[in-house]
């Protein structure tokens, strides 16, 4: 699924990362338990997280995630969109909660990381 | 490609700069053209040590050095020292404070993700003296 089909299904804002939205992305994992990130997603994957801190951006940047979906309309200071253009990671934010926003995500076919895959 | 060895200073608290280190590690790994899957493994694993060198250490060093078959990581610190090594290994086995949780960290899973992550993972503990964690990642034909 492209980026920019997540920012239309979920109306989220982009923060950072307008010429990265034609990229694309295999699944979805949410959590706000960064080694938790770290322990289940693979490349080409969108974390959907209510944490915004530096360590969001840092965890993606060791994991390789392609894109940082913040939900219930959270935005992060100016120097972690920084930290994430430095990395090249897409970060865009919904008003919606992780429950509906993974919800709606998985009804246009986006789907998570599944144990038996990893 | 010859032997390459650097050392980074982690500093107790220091959630300010907490993953510099292992950012740069990745960056360096990057340069010398390195497999991007073993990247991942190494920054996943240099990452998790560095966070718990700042969350629960008294403070460290953090040396990575890379010769033509491997990569070896090695975090020491000076203190306080894993009381029971082996619960402390266990996904979901965590002492971090709520404050901690709250900023992201204590799902027990950072030991469990180092060993993962490496092809050799020892890790020695004595209280009052500190911890040394030792991985070591393979390159594929001397990369
Ligand atoms: N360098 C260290 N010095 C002292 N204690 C440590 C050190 N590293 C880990 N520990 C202890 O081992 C426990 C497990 O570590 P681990 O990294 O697996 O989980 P965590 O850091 O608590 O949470 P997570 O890594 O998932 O954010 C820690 O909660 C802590 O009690
Ligand atoms: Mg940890």
């Amino acid at each position: 699924m492209k980026l920019r089909e997540i920012r239309d299904s979920l109306q989220a804002d982009v923060l950072w990362g307008e010429d990265l939205l034609e990229n694309e992305v295999s699944y979805a994992f949410g959590a706000d338990l960064m080694s938790d990130v770290l322990a289940f997603v693979k490349t080409g994957t969108i974390l959907l997280t209510g944490l915004i801190n530096s360590q969001v951006i840092r965890t993606a940047e060791m994991a390789d995630v392609t894109a940082i979906l913040f939900v219930r309309g959270k935005v992060p200071d100016g120097d972690i969109i920084d930290l994430a253009r430095e990395n090249s990671i897409a970060i865009l934010t919904t008003k919606n909660t992780l429950f509906t926003t993974s919800g709606i995500l998985y009804s246009c076919g986006l789907r998570g990381i599944e144990d038996d895959k990893i | 490609m010859g032997n390459i060895a650097y050392d980074f200073q982690i500093e107790k608290d220091d959630f300010e700069r907490a993953g510099e280190a292992s950012s740069k590690i990745k960056k360096i790994l990057r340069q010398l053209g390195i497999d991007s899957g073993i990247i991942r493994r190494v920054a996943i694993a240099a990452y998790e040590v560095e966070i718990n060198l700042v969350i629960h250490s008294l403070g460290g060093t953090i040396s990575i050095s890379i010769d033509p078959k491997s990569i070896m990581i090695i975090a020491k610190d000076i203190g306080p020292g894993i009381e029971n090594v082996e619960l402390a290994m266990k996904e979901g086995y965590s002492t971090a404070s709520d404050k901690i949780r709250e900023m992201g960290f204590g799902a027990g899973m950072g030991l469990p993700n180092m060993k993962k992550c490496a092809d050799s993972f020892y890790i020695e503990s004595i209280i009052g003296k500190g911890t040394i964690i030792t991985m070591k990642m393979m390159l594929k034909d001397g990369e």
